[in-house]
């Protein structure tokens, strides 16, 4: 019984913003070898799409957001027009609210200019990392310290794997077809999204919009298909309830 | 365009959509038809994005067994659901492409 106190004062000792931040650093670590190829894709496809070094690695340092910037260089690739490549990667970005919406009460009591510090790495990684210690650890002070270190691992392996990539891109020749890992990417990003019927739907729906819409100029029918796909996953939703 | 105020636009989105609700929380709830919208995004962009890219070859839609990219594609698509993995999706999906494409240049040879 005397065990108790004792063990919780001995935690807040331990939880210092630097012992939580190398706890958070930690907790993401073997995500980032995942990340590697992923970020070398980034590299090479933005070379395989014409995109200069500089170029590509600007991209991966102010956009930062995998599948949007794969997608924002397959639409360069396949010469959509810019307002599609904007509307594709806010699109496909605007998932990252989700993310924002749930994170922010955790973030509640902290200064503006380091919201926005937190919210500008804001990642797929870094968030399910992050919310999965917060609802585990729900006492622990200094929450957005952990996060601050899952996030800013991760923002360096992105920007340190784009980097190999814009080297290595170059060298690739055109018969390895090395741009098929773009959408293989999708397609591991895209399954365990497939987590129940409602979601299935939406894929199903977008699918069937976007191929009855391949004759549409601008690839106008990706977003189409999108907004489609959300309907009807809402419309099966609101049916199964 | 200028491709610096092509990444600029696409940057400024996509961290608007970071920052709303980090910025926002304690101001205002979250609708919760918002979230309920939220949800269904990656499925359906993902899969408009998917589609497209694998469905077709040389710009024509081509749903057959002829087409390497759709069957690589497929068994990408199981090997992701087994394996939740981003690494081995590519590296079997490309493998099998890789194997499909030998064939069917061998093939096309007699």
């Amino acid at each position: 019984m005397d065990q108790e106190p004792t063990k919780s004062t001995q935690a807040i000792l331990q939880d210092t913003p630097i012992a939580r931040f190398w706890t958070g650093f930690r907790a993401l670590s073997p995500i980032v070898i995942g990340v590697i190829p992923f970020a070398m894709i980034a590299g090479i496809a933005a070379i395989e799409v014409g995109l200069s070094p500089l170029e590509g690695q600007s991209m991966s340092l102010i956009v930062f957001a995998g599948a949007a910037q794969l997608a924002g260089m397959q639409l360069i690739d396949s010469g959509a027009t810019p307002i599609v490549m904007i509307l594709t990667v806010w699109i496909i970005n605007l998932r990252f609210m989700l993310y924002s919406a749930s994170l922010g009460q955790h973030f509640k009591n902290i200064k503006t200019i380091w919201k926005a510090i937190l919210a500008f790495i804001l990642t797929d990684q870094a968030y399910a990392v992050s919310i999965l210690e917060f609802e585990k650890n729900a006492e622990k002070p200094h929450k957005h310290w952990y996060y601050f270190g899952a996030a800013v691992l991760l923002w360096i392996t992105w920007q340190l794997g784009t980097a190999a990539g814009l080297l290595l891109g170059t060298e690739v020749p055109e018969s390895w077809s090395l741009d098929f890992a773009i959408p293989l990417t999708f397609i591991a990003l895209l399954v365990p999204a497939l987590k129940d019927r409602p979601a299935a739907f939406a894929a199903l729906a977008a699918a069937v919009v976007v191929v009855l819409a391949l004759g549409l100029p601008y690839n106008l029918g990706l977003p189409l298909a999108a907004l489609a796909g959300i309907g009807v996953g809402m419309f099966t939703e609101r049916g199964s309830q | 365009m200028n491709i610096w105020l092509l990444f600029l636009a696409m940057a400024l989105g996509t961290f608007a959509s970071r920052f709303s609700f980090i910025l926002l929380f304690g101001r205002v709830e979250v609708p919760e038809q918002l979230k309920s919208a939220l949800r269904f995004v990656p499925p359906a962009v993902l899969s408009a994005i998917v589609i497209p890219a694998v469905a077709r070859l040389d710009g024509q839609l081509l749903i057959s067994f002829a087409n390497p990219r759709l069957m690589a594609a497929a068994v990408a698509a199981v090997v992701a659901w087994r394996t939740k993995s981003v690494l081995w999706t590519i590296a079997v999906g490309m493998v099998v492409l890789w194997g499909l494409q030998a064939a069917l240049t061998l093939l096309s040879g007699y």
